[in-house]
């Protein structure tokens, strides 16, 4: 399916999804709460497949985080982005590493470097960092007076 | 055989060789035929952290052609190898790993730090939480190598001017 047809198509599944406009891909931007419903739609729903989830990424934006989705179909060969906010405090989300297997390690990351908990995840610990490491790297706000020489 | 003309720079053979029947004479010394014969055979060890690697592999294929040198030997285990190439970043979590692999080369062994990060954490130097800032805060090293990362020529180089460092050096 091409863009306009994965936004009808997505639109039809969830009437209140939002779209962001003027991206490469079809992206869709939905809250915390509503996330595991809505990945299992994109992942069982026919027309979509979308089987393969192949980025996970973290945004700090100061005021709030921002998890974003990379997924795309190896039956229909179309990519869809989902954006999903997060309070800054609070960042957790609920996740998908029961509906594609691979999230369990970009979680897993995503917790290590941004201190983003994900609920009901099977082995939620540090990956990159050290056990004992205190803090989260990748935050804009994070300091690190040994390790570190700021400029 | 002319032994004057092993030496692959154009170093002559440090002593006089002596003709005589059935065989030959040597005047040399030992020091000088000891630092001859490690310079010319460095054996690196298969290390590469980084980009840094692509350009030591280049440096050890066809164009390039370290073999040239004595370095074509590379080994997989410090147990065989002389030298160290530090190829790349080295990060907190990689320090101890090239300790120990320093460690466990046998003597005499050398050290190279091959571009930026090697020699001080080049473009990770400021705001990193992750990167060793200059490999020579684990372990000692015999020459730097400038660049990000540096041409096969400039690690040819570092390589005659530890060849030379050898030769100059008492063994």
């Amino acid at each position: 399916m091409n863009k306009e047809e994965l936004k009808v198509r997505i639109e039809e599944l969830f009437p209140s999804s939002v779209f962001e406009e003027g991206t490469e891909w079809t992206t869709v931007v939905i809250d915390p709460a509503g996330w595991e419903g809505f990945a299992r739609g994109l992942r069982g729903a026919e027309g979509l497949e979308l089987d393969y989830l192949f980025c996970v990424t973290a945004i700090d934006w100061k005021t709030h985080f921002t998890m974003v989705y990379h997924l795309t179909s190896t039956v229909c060969r179309h990519t869809v982005v989902v954006k999903v906010k997060l309070d800054h405090d609070r960042p957790v989300i609920r996740t998908v590493s029961d509906i594609w297997r691979t999230a369990e390690f970009h979680e897993r990351e995503a917790f290590d470097l941004f201190g983003v908990v994900f609920t009901d995840h099977p082995d939620l610990r540090r990956l990159f960092m050290t056990d004992e490491w205190k803090g989260w790297p990748l935050r804009k706000d994070y300091e690190d007076p040994v390790n570190m020489i700021k400029l | 055989m002319d032994v004057s003309t092993q030496n692959m720079d154009n170093k002559p053979f440090p002593g006089e060789v002596h003709p005589t029947a059935g065989g030959g004479i040597l005047v040399t010394k030992l020091d000088e035929v000891i630092n001859w014969a490690r310079s010319n055979s460095l054996w690196p060890l298969v290390f590469g952290t980084s980009c840094c690697a692509i350009e030591m592999m280049s440096t050890a294929g066809a164009k390039y052609d370290w073999s040239r040198f004595g370095f074509e030997v590379a080994r997989a285990t410090p147990r065989q190898a002389d030298v160290i190439i530090i190829a790349g970043t080295i990060v907190n979590k990689m320090a101890p790993v090239l300790k120990r692999l320093y460690d466990q080369m046998a003597d005499p062994k050398y050290v190279i730090a091959m571009g930026a990060c090697a020699t001080s954490g080049g473009p990770f130097f400021y705001n990193t939480y992750s990167v060793v800032k200059g490999a020579d805060h684990v372990i000692p090293v015999d020459v730097y190598v400038a660049g990000c990362p540096p041409r096969p020529e400039a690690l040819l180089h570092a390589l005659m001017t530890l060849q030379e460092k050898i030769r100059r050096g008492a063994s």
